[in-house]
């Protein structure tokens, strides 16, 4: 059995589950899928998400469970892991699956395998494919011991639309015990700092800058583009973090998903947390001085140079007209 | 307040990557190594908070001897004494092998706060921190941009750790638990502090106290295979003159790609 943990937060399903499920169905090999929705009331999310093709979707709902800990996902999920015995644990890796799970793979004392981007072979047999190294290598791993495994899947490593639709899923409940003396966290509501005022996800362009920008004052360089090309300003997250543009302006895992018709990369690597922010635009440009630089993976036009010669080339030929 | 901060060794952000004869881990002779970047925010932040608070800072690290020369890195920077669990078998080691290593070691410090990057640039598996709480028996949070220590006078409340935790798409969360605990910092949390020639002269006179690994490492996953990512696109790559190059990217953005 295969056991899918899905998301949801105010019991609205997080869409990065239905991404989960179609992964559990490339690799269940004939196995049941289970899908478990942990949280304080997630009817609605167990509807939405029942109309996979999977065996049984499983609500877990205590009022612990309402407001997200790590202390008390960990004891409601090692509950249910007791309780189904599954081969694998498929969860998709978000930042709540980044705060608990490698607890709970700890508290079960099994392997936790994290940003992987594909899986080889079903269930406790398979192989899973994760980067490393900021994406400059891929690994080929296997988890160690016996199963169940856990495995967190990269965001948009498997497509949402994918997904096999059945609709016949069973609906069920199961009842897990939460010491209320377990959950050690007191967490306050969600919060946004600032109402964005820039909405990458609406630009048609992105000109977007990382660390071979090297100082702030080089900025203008790259805004030089983004005027002649139309396109709105944007970075990765070293540039954000050094305070050179707003953090409203960060483009990736903690920032802003943009899918423009055109993105031109400046200076920037490409590494994981970046590329999940990006790599469904239309057209992208990499400029960079590093050949391996994992960019030029999801490039579709690659310009191995010096952008401080190459971007003032281009700004000129696109102001010829 | 006694505050912890795992850092890790990693390979430069320029290393060029070379794998060794067996294609399951890289040449590591080939590589030059520095202080893991997220790991580096960490620090600075266990420096500000002892600067606010009192106390000391402990940078402890897993790893082979090699590892000596990003403690000595933190000493320079401003930490107290390093705690170094030593084993050439902890080289290429995973996140869990990593926390297993340290926690033995650490629990007999009695530290309040341990605090850690979110992730390393290396492996990358965002676990450590997480797991290493667990083994410590402490709560923890992750992706910290913001920490508050509460209480803990003489005869006061015991201390406890209000902090902002970062969410996804500019969400933001505050999480408070007691002490001890474990903090996964973000990157970018603070400016970082880079050592002083007074800072480095003192650091030569500060403890690394080495511990031996006992038994081996607890490896959660085996690498079957490295390898050179292998593009998923077809990538049109563009060279020549700043001019020619523009004016071929021009051409097929206009024409080919119809962007412009």
């Amino acid at each position: 059995m295969i056991l899918v943990v899905a998301e949801q937060r105010d019991g609205r399903l997080n869409r990065v589950s239905w991404e989960t499920v179609t992964a559990a169905q490339a690799t269940a090999g004939g196995e049941p899928i289970v899908v478990v929705v942990p949280g304080g009331d997630v009817g609605a999310a167990v509807e939405e998400i029942a109309e996979a093709d999977v065996a049984r979707v499983l609500a877990v709902e205590h009022p612990a469970l309402d407001a997200y800990t790590p202390d008390a996902y960990t004891a409601a999920l090692a509950g249910v892991v007791s309780q189904t015995s599954p081969s694998l644990i498929l969860l998709p890796h978000t930042y709540r699956t980044r705060d608990f799970a490698p607890m709970l793979a700890a508290r079960l004392r099994k392997p936790l395998i994290t940003d992987v981007t594909s899986i080889a072979g079903t269930g406790a047999e398979a192989t899973f494919t994760r980067p490393m190294f900021q994406g400059k290598l891929v690994a080929e791993v296997r988890p160690v011991g016996s199963p169940p495994f856990l495995v967190a899947v990269q965001i948009g490593a498997y497509r949402a639309d994918a997904v096999r639709r059945g609709g016949a899923a069973a609906r069920d409940r199961m009842t897990v015990a939460i010491d209320a003396g377990a959950v050690r966290q007191t967490p306050e509501a969600p919060f946004q700092e600032a109402r964005q005022a820039v909405d990458l996800g609406q630009a048609e362009r992105i000109v977007s800058v990382g660390r071979g920008i090297k100082s702030k004052d080089n900025l203008a360089i790259a805004e030089q583009l983004a005027r002649a090309l139309g396109a709105e300003l944007a970075a990765s997250r070293p540039i954000c973090d050094n305070g050179w543009l707003p953090m409203e302006r960060q483009i990736g895992s903690s920032g802003q998903t943009v899918a423009p018709k055109l993105y031109v990369a400046l200076g920037i690597s490409g590494a994981i947390q970046h590329l999940v922010g990006m790599k469904g635009s239309r057209t992208i440009v990499a400029i960079n001085k590093d050949a391996d630089a994992p960019i030029f993976e999801v490039a579709d036009y690659g310009i191995v140079g010096d952008l401080f010669e190459v971007v003032p080339a281009i700004v000129a030929e696109l102001e010829k007209g | 307040m006694k505050i912890a901060v795992c850092i890790k060794q990693v390979p430069t952000r320029e290393w060029q990557p070379r794998l060794d004869d067996r294609g399951t881990w890289i040449r590591e002779g080939d590589a030059s190594y520095e202080m893991n970047e997220p790991d580096a925010y960490a620090l600075e932040e266990a420096l500000r908070l002892r600067e606010r608070h009192g106390g000391e800072v402990v940078v402890c690290s897993a790893g082979p001897s090699r590892v000596q020369q990003v403690l000595r890195e933190a000493l320079a920077r401003g930490a107290d004494r390093a705690l170094h669990v030593e084993s050439d078998a902890l080289a290429a080691s995973d996140a869990h092998a990593v926390a297993s290593a340290l926690a033995p070691a650490m629990s007999d410090e009695g530290f309040d706060l341990v605090l850690t990057g979110l992730q390393s640039d290396d492996q990358g598996h965002a676990q450590m921190g997480v797991v290493l709480a667990e083994r410590l028996g402490i709560p923890h949070s992750t992706i910290i941009m913001e920490a508050e220590v509460q209480g803990g006078a003489a005869g006061a409340a015991p201390a406890r750790i209000r902090v902002k935790r970062e969410l996804e798409g500019g969400w933001f969360q505050w999480v408070s638990m007691s002490l001890p605990a474990l903090l996964t910092i973000q990157s970018g949390i603070n400016q970082l502090r880079y050592a002083t020639l007074k800072g480095i002269m003192a650091a030569k006179k500060k403890e690394i106290r080495t511990v031996a690994l006992a038994g081996p490492p607890e490896a959660w996953q085996q690498i079957v295979s490295l390898s050179l990512p292998v593009k998923g696109k077809q990538t049109r790559l563009i060279a020549g003159s700043p001019a020619d190059v523009a004016k071929a990217l021009v051409a097929s953005l206009r024409d080919e790609a119809r962007v412009l």
